[in-house]
């Protein structure tokens, strides 16, 4: 387990622990990109009160630590695949936030034209290769993208975010034994915020750990990072994507966090013991991570132009999603095939 | 032309698309070094190695799911689910994942990919080894639905189903893979999509798919000659796309349509057909659409049972003959 940093004040030693093996462009870049989660998602919640998102939308807010962190380890070309919890995990590979916004607004300027929505999120051209709604199933799915890369030899890998309820599923189970017996450069990333939908994971385990304990039945070490601390995730990122890259074969990291929303839109999250949530709220990532740049000297200033920054785009992309029309009606009709089109006779 | 059987007639279309195209990889259970439960596969493992031919575990999520994240990124995969019937354990990644992609991603990933898997009746097998799950793969937009039944159609159509840039299940009837037929020995890739033609007749149309494809030519020769009924054989050979043009066209010659389908009668392929009909040429028809299917029933597996439940070239001469005198 990766410890996360506790330091204070402003010292010249922490100066230098600024430029350590992570250094400070990295470290504003995952701060960015947490904020960026962190931001959009609450546009998200936000524009859903006002009716002007619909069907269903599955935050992750507290959870930015972990795609801020493997995102800012990943290589443009490199493969994610994420569930319908996936607004942060398609947003850290850089896609544009007014396709994303567009599209849980339903609008043209979407980033599926309107057909995916929130639980399917998608931008191949920048390696984010879906979001998937059917639990497990993109972990298969995501050792065939590694294959791709494993028999083309092209270097890039593919990694898996998924929450601690996947572990119970067969696909999971399915998936990583091939991925181990292929040696495909795949990192599977446990995303345990300790509850499966409504249920505490713990109640419905057999296992403490839900990943990492398992990972010893596919031959793998056990790795359990704390996955509100951006830095943590980062170094264990980078160490998987090495071993990946290298022929090692695939990873599981089991990263530990806490969603401070319920499941989805629909879910209050009644069903929490008192006082759990105040608990991880003093560790969420964001405001630990700002304190952690302070105190390696990042002056107050950046890092509040960075926040500024996120704001205002979000802001720019909420407003442009806004002005989007509504999708034409064809787009309905098309892309069911190659050819663009529906249709299933002559 | 060359004889052979249908069942290398498989090899002989994975291994000519493998020839021209590196990128076509194959993966499955038992597929490699044996060669395939149903020896369909012998020889791909020697010539094309391990990188490119590859045993799995018995994990058929992990093999769609795989042959599918694949072909998003640059792969044509066939893969090999041993026995229709096991698509029901991977039916997620066929039906929520393979079929849909392409679609709710406004046309993102693409999707080249074949299911090659053995289907139907007529082994002994019983209810979990021998369904004819055509029908399934035909209700789910964005997958082609492709079902051969003599050698040369299986190696035609599996080079064009693996050429096609969307996925394709291809249906072989197990019961067919030690037929012979003449097939091309060169390059040969067929069309998907086109139903064929394989016997003129003037009183009565029969739409047959795969192993109800024989059958239907041995009814309809007996019809011939014991009743002087002059039938017309339609093999569909592709239910996804489906050629209407060639239905249509061969229901309004004779006005009598028979079809004969190895699918359990709900849902079958023959009602899209007969609704098809209805709905497009109900005034070229003499007499109502007859289906003849397998009974909605599981198949049983003693010889006498199975039998009694496939259509037969007995039922298909009996039912034929009281509808049309």
């Amino acid at each position: 387990m990766v410890k996360r940093a506790t330091v204070k004040g402003k010292t010249p030693a922490l100066k230098a622990r600024l430029n350590d093996d992570i250094g400070e462009e990295k470290r504003l870049t995952m701060y960015r990109l947490q904020l960026e989660v962190r931001h959009l998602e609450q546009r998200a919640h936000d524009l859903f009160f006002q009716n002007l998102i619909k069907g269903t939308s599955h935050l992750a807010i507290g959870q930015e630590a972990i795609a801020s962190g493997f995102g800012a380890a990943l290589r443009p070309d490199d493969y994610t695949f994420c569930t319908y919890r996936g607004h942060a995990h398609t947003l850290v590979r850089g896609t544009s936030m007014t396709g994303m916004l567009g599209e849980l607004m339903g609008k043209e300027c979407g980033m599926l034209k309107g057909k995916g929505g929130s639980m399917h999120l998608t931008d191949v051209e920048k390696g984010a290769m879906g979001s998937y709604a059917i639990i497990g199933a993109h972990l298969p799915i995501a050792a065939g993208a590694a294959w791709q890369a494993q028999y083309n030899k092209t270097g890039q890998i593919a990694v898996c975010f998924f929450g601690d309820g996947t572990t119970n599923i067969g696909a999971f189970h399915e998936a990583i034994n091939f991925a181990v017996i292929w040696d495909l450069p795949v990192v599977f990333v446990c995303e345990n915020n300790l509850y499966m939908e409504y249920t505490p994971i713990s109640e419905v385990t057999a296992v403490q750990h839900p990943a990492a304990d398992r990972a010893s039945a596919y031959g793998l070490p056990s790795i359990i990072v704390d996955g509100n601390d951006a830095d943590a995730v980062y170094r264990v990122a980078i160490t998987a994507f090495e071993k990946a890259r290298s022929g090692g074969g695939p990873s599981l990291i089991e990263a530990k966090t806490y969603r401070h929303s319920g499941h989805s839109r629909a879910d209050p999250a009644s069903y929490r013991p008192e006082g759990e949530l105040e608990e991880w709220l003093k560790k969420d990532p964001i405001p630990m991570y700002r304190q952690r740049l302070l105190d390696f000297g990042v002056k107050e200033k950046v890092v509040n132009g960075i926040e500024e920054a996120v704001i205002q785009a979000v802001d720019e992309a909420t407003e442009a999603a806004k002005a989007s029309p509504t999708p034409p009606v064809e787009y309905a009709f098309a892309d069911v095939w190659a050819d663009g089109g529906s249709s299933w006779r002559n | 032309m060359a004889e052979l059987t249908y069942r290398e007639a498989v090899a002989a279309a994975i291994a000519q698309e493998m020839r021209r195209d590196e990128s076509v990889v194959f993966l499955g259970e038992d597929i490699a070094k044996a060669g395939g439960v149903f020896k369909a596969t012998v020889g791909l493992w020697e010539e094309f190695g391990d990188l490119r031919v590859r045993d799995t575990p018995i994990s058929e999520q992990a093999i769609l799911g795989a042959a599918m994240g694949a072909a998003m990124t640059g792969l044509k995969p066939i893969a090999e689910i041993m026995f229709s019937d096991f698509l029901a354990v991977c039916w997620d990644i066929v039906s929520n994942q393979i079929a849909k992609s392409r679609y709710m991603t406004g046309g993102q990933v693409d999707m080249p990919l074949v299911i090659r898997t053995a289907n139907g009746g007529g082994a002994r097998f019983g209810a979990q080894h021998s369904q004819s799950v055509e029908n399934w793969a035909m209700m789910i937009p964005g997958i082609k639905v492709v079902a051969p039944s003599t050698p040369a159609d299986v190696k035609g159509l599996l080079a064009a189903a693996i050429r096609d840039p969307d996925p394709v299940i291809f249906f072989e009837q197990k019961s067919l893979y030690a037929v012979k037929g003449e097939v091309p020995e060169t390059e040969y890739v067929d069309e998907i999509g086109k139903a064929k033609v394989l016997r003129d007749g003037d009183d009565v149309t029969i739409l047959a798919l795969a192993l109800m494809v024989p059958r239907a030519l041995e009814a309809a020769e007996r019809l011939q000659v014991e009743f002087g009924i002059s039938a017309t054989v339609v093999d569909i050979r592709s239910l996804v796309p489906l050629d209407t043009q060639t239905i249509l066209s061969e229901t309004k010659k004779t006005g009598r349509v028979v079809t004969v389908e190895e699918n359990p009668r709900l849902c079958g392929w023959g009602a899209e057909i007969s609704s098809i009909i209805v709905e497009e040429c109900f005034y070229d028809l003499d007499m109502p659409i007859v289906r003849i299917t397998t009974p909605h029933i599981p198949l049983a597996s003693a010889d006498e049972l199975e039998d009694a439940m496939i259509p037969s070239v007995d039922q298909i001469v009996e039912t034929i003959r009281r509808e049309v005198d």
